[in-house]
């Protein structure tokens, strides 16, 4: 610690005198600019060309999948009536994209109150395709990381169990009104609901923060961080894991079903119970086995 | 009460009673238990008592027996339960929730799930077993109005047995509160919008019960005095008191030969009632112990600590409470102001009004029947549901309106189960609850009356036996045989028409109310066959029974009906 400090002491001896300033900034302005041109351009130029040629291919997968209701460019269409018929996708961002087609939710199969979760129509690929070309339309959210979202990407198991309790708190603060406390999913106004999460993949629960999807809030940066939103998902997770310590959960949607159990199981055991109980019993009208009929 | 041997001796003769043999060690145990308390006396009552069988007489008794269920369970969890609201950091040893502040209440809840050994078993079966009591209740409130077994002389039982039950949803719901977690937390912020919401005097009732603004810091320990001391001891005291009734009045009976008002057709308390209650108790403490080790209920840490800021989706009260929390729910927003102060009928009428009332008309039904029929006879033979028509349509049409809102406190998840639009089902059931219990009363009065007029024609004509003939003339018709003799005797034991005498007319000449309804009550009720009409029916049967007599012990064909004609192809032909 010593140590430590006197050579910080150096330094900031050092740092004092008229010319380190200048140097300093060389330094920097030569080692940001090496290196930019030993790595920038050329992987710049590849990737831009890539890019290109994603866009153009999801452009084209748009062409045949989407652009019926969300139009030619991606501005959305209206009815005459002036109703939306699909709403426009500029700047609705690559997050977005991957959660809509990820899930299965888009193409949808009809329109109504709750577009349902049915299995992906496209691969990785393509969804990755289209979701450039969306992107490209107007700035909005990436698709984030594994390291944004996934809970085994924790440095140590006491972080994980940390960032576990962090997200508890905010997942009951947050999303339980709508999600339920186990995550089975709640009604929503008009045939609308909040799906249960319990089978939804950590990418898409962070992209469904993100972007907001149907009813849902959007949660952004701002109001949830993305270390927080990591946390929320580790809790989620976590609880996947974590066994029915009471038993079996009834489908984890609280006291109505839990009554259920109660009248159908409980008491319906009881009474058939009673009628056993009632029906062996001394028998004075029957005649006995073996006797003369 | 000791054994006076003077008076065997004198009665004996010459010879003083020779001296009783030296007692067992259990005897003198029992007599010297016996001169002291005089249990031979009461026990020789009890266990000479008779009780009519019956599966359906059975179902006040899982109430009992959970209710003992309840009791010895809860003794165990007031044993690491801690009644308090103090704020403290949870260290146990559920990871998720390690380092979260929450009440003494909740950790000590989560405590007893995670660090005490049994206890999340035994919290859950104190849980079920409260649900149990409640449907049990329930049930056999159900069995006795269906049986007619709520008339002279026990409508001062079914006063008691109705306020059991709301005595058992009141413990029920201080017992869902005492946790403090977000489910709980949830349902007392509830009712504290139900108590603000009596006009008038609703905030005062509030600030008086939580000791000033919600939540406060009393609310627990005073939930807890009443959810153990208070409410359990009025439930004991109340439930001995069914019981010396139930004693005192004996057991109702179903009509049978040899059973009448004034007797008990049944077997002794000892060996048999006191086996079989044994039994059912065991029973019914083995199934709460299943339901508690293999189903959960109410998962404490996976709502966490009650925090107003949270709410969360699928918060609905334990389901005696459902129904008016589905009133609540369907309830339009009305509201009114007058004079810068709200009345909310919005939660005032779905939660107090409605509860209270359909509570009072419970309690009158057996006095609101004896005073439309007139019927001041005691009754000790029950009824079969059909056989009064009007009352077992008017409770189901009561269960119809109690199951409209019972639905419609689970409206949220009907909705994500069935694909429905939660809309949708609260504008069905604003309706339902109106117009089901009308449908129902009318189908179920007139099922009933079809039934009676079954009954009749089996007295009359005999059961169906399933032979069905052909005569030769290409006709069919179904063979009917004569009714064992005791079932005839049983379904003949009822009233011939109104049980009560004519209510007079008003001075106006008019009817009153009561005639009307008693008019109302006993229309279209079938009466049992006059003993004219069923002799005449024996003698029509009496040829077709003689001829049934020979073939009395095997399977019988249309051939034994039929003079054992042969078929037209084996005729010989006239030309």
């Amino acid at each position: 610690m010593r140590l430590l400090n006197r050579s910080v002491g150096r330094l900031s001896r050092h740092r004092r005198r008229p010319l380190a300033g200048a140097a300093v900034l060389l330094v920097a302005l030569l080692s940001t600019g090496g290196a930019y041109a030993a790595l920038a351009p050329a992987s710049q130029a590849e990737q831009e060309k890539d890019n290109a040629a994603l866009v153009a291919e999801g452009k084209e997968l748009f062409m045949i999948n989407c652009s019926t209701c969300h139009g030619s460019n991606g501005e959305g269409i209206t009815t005459q009536n002036g109703k939306l018929y699909g709403p426009s996708l500029i700047g609705v961002g690559a997050a977005s994209v991957d959660f809509q087609v990820g899930t299965g939710r888009m193409p949808m199969a009809q329109p109504g109150a709750q577009v349902e979760v049915k299995d992906p129509s496209f691969s990785q690929d393509e969804i990755d395709a289209m979701a450039a070309y969306v992107a490209s339309l107007g700035p909005g959210p990436s698709i984030p990381d594994k390291e944004q979202y996934d809970p085994e990407t924790y440095g140590s198991e006491k972080e994980k169990e940390e960032a576990v309790t962090l997200g508890g708190q905010i997942f009951l603060t947050n999303c339980t009104a709508c999600h339920n406390f186990t995550g089975a999913g709640g009604a929503m106004p008009r045939g609308g609901k909040a799906p249960s999460i319990l089978n939804t993949d950590p990418k898409h629960i962070y992209e469904a923060m993100l972007t907001g999807p149907q009813s849902m809030d959007t949660f952004s940066d701002g109001n949830i961080s993305p270390e927080e939103k990591k946390a929320v998902i580790s809790y989620v997770e976590s609880m996947k894991e974590q066994p029915d310590y009471g038993g079996f959960n009834n489908g984890a949607l609280g006291p109505v079903t839990e009554g259920l159990v109660a009248w159908i199981v409980g008491l319906g055991v009881l009474v058939a119970f009673a009628f056993w109980i009632a029906a062996h019993t001394t028998r004075t009208n029957q005649t006995k086995k073996g006797s003369a009929k | 009460m000791s054994t006076d041997t003077s008076k065997v001796a004198a009665s004996n003769g010459t010879n003083a009673a020779a001296p009783a043999s030296k007692p067992t060690k259990a005897g003198a145990a029992a007599n010297w238990a016996d001169e002291r308390l005089g249990l031979g006396g009461l026990s020789k009552f009890l266990s000479r008592k008779i009780f009519p069988d019956h599966w359906s007489f059975m179902l006040g008794e899982i109430a009992l027996w959970s209710f003992v269920v309840l009791l010895v369970t809860g003794v165990f969890l007031t044993l690491w339960f801690k009644p308090s609201m103090a704020e403290i950091t949870y260290q146990g040893s559920y990871a998720p929730l390690r380092g979260i502040d929450m009440s003494e209440a909740m950790a000590s809840t989560l405590d007893i799930s995670f660090d005490v050994r049994g206890g999340l078993l035994l919290r859950q079966v104190h849980h079920w077993a409260a649900m149990l009591f409640i449907a049990s209740m329930m049930i056999h409130m159900m069995r006795v109005f269906f049986t007619g077994a709520h008339r002279k002389p026990r409508e001062i039982n079914w006063v008691i047995g109705a306020t059991l039950l709301l005595l058992g949803t009141l413990e029920g719901f201080t017992g869902y509160s005492l946790p403090d977690d977000l489910l709980s937390g949830t349902g007392i912020r509830a009712a504290d919008g139900f108590m603000m919401a009596i006009p008038i005097v609703g905030t005062y009732i509030s600030f008086f019960l939580f000791g000033g603004e919600f939540p406060g810091d009393d609310i627990i320990p005073r939930l807890f005095t009443i959810h153990v001391l208070l409410i359990p001891a009025l439930l004991l005291a109340l439930i001995g008191a069914h019981l010396i009734l139930l004693i005192y009045h004996k057991h109702t009976q179903w009509p049978g030969p040899g059973r009448t008002e004034k007797n008990v057709v049944g077997y002794p308390m000892v060996p048999n009632y006191i086996s079989k209650m044994t039994g059912f108790f065991f029973i019914t403490f083995g199934v709460t112990a299943l339901l508690g080790a293999f189903f959960s209920l109410n998962p404490v840490w996976k709502f966490g600590p009650y925090d107003p800021t949270k709410v969360t989706a699928g918060s609905q009260p334990d389901w005696y409470m459902g129904w008016p929390d589905g009133a609540l729910r369907i309830m339009p927003g009305w509201e009114s102001h007058f004079w810068g102060s709200t009345w909310s009928w919005n939660i005032f009428f779905p939660v107090i009004v409605l509860p209270m009332a359909a509570w009072m008309v419970v309690l009158m039904l057996p006095f609101i029947e004896s005073w439309i029929t007139g019927d001041k006879r005691e009754h000790h033979l029950l009824q079969r549901p059909r056989n009064a028509p009007t009352r077992t349509a008017t409770f189901v049409a009561l269960m119809t309106f109690y199951a409209g809102f019972w639905a419609a406190g689970g409206n949220d998840i009907i909705a994500i189960k069935f694909h429905l639009s939660i809309n949708q089902i609260t504008y069905f059931l604003r309706a339902f609850v109106f117009l089901g219990p009308i449908v129902a009363f009318i189908i179920t009065r007139r099922w009933c009356i079809s039934l009676q007029r079954h009954d009749n024609e089996k007295l009359l004509h005999g059961y169906e036996t399933g032979t069905v003939i052909r005569t030769p003339e290409g006709a069919y018709h179904e063979k009917h045989l004569p009714l064992p003799e005791d079932e005839a005797f049983a379904m003949t034991v009822r009233d011939r028409g109104r049980a009560g005498e004519e209510p007079e007319l008003k001075k106006n000449g008019k009817l009153s109310l009561r005639a009307k309804l008693r008019a109302f009550y006993y229309d279209h009720d079938v009466d049992k066959p006059t003993p004219e009409e069923l002799s005449e029916a024996h003698h029509h049967a009496e040829h077709e029974a003689h001829a049934l007599a020979a073939h009395e012990g095997h399977q019988v064909d249309g051939h034994d009906f039929d003079d054992h004609r042969h078929s037209a192809i084996e005729e010989p032909l006239s030309h």
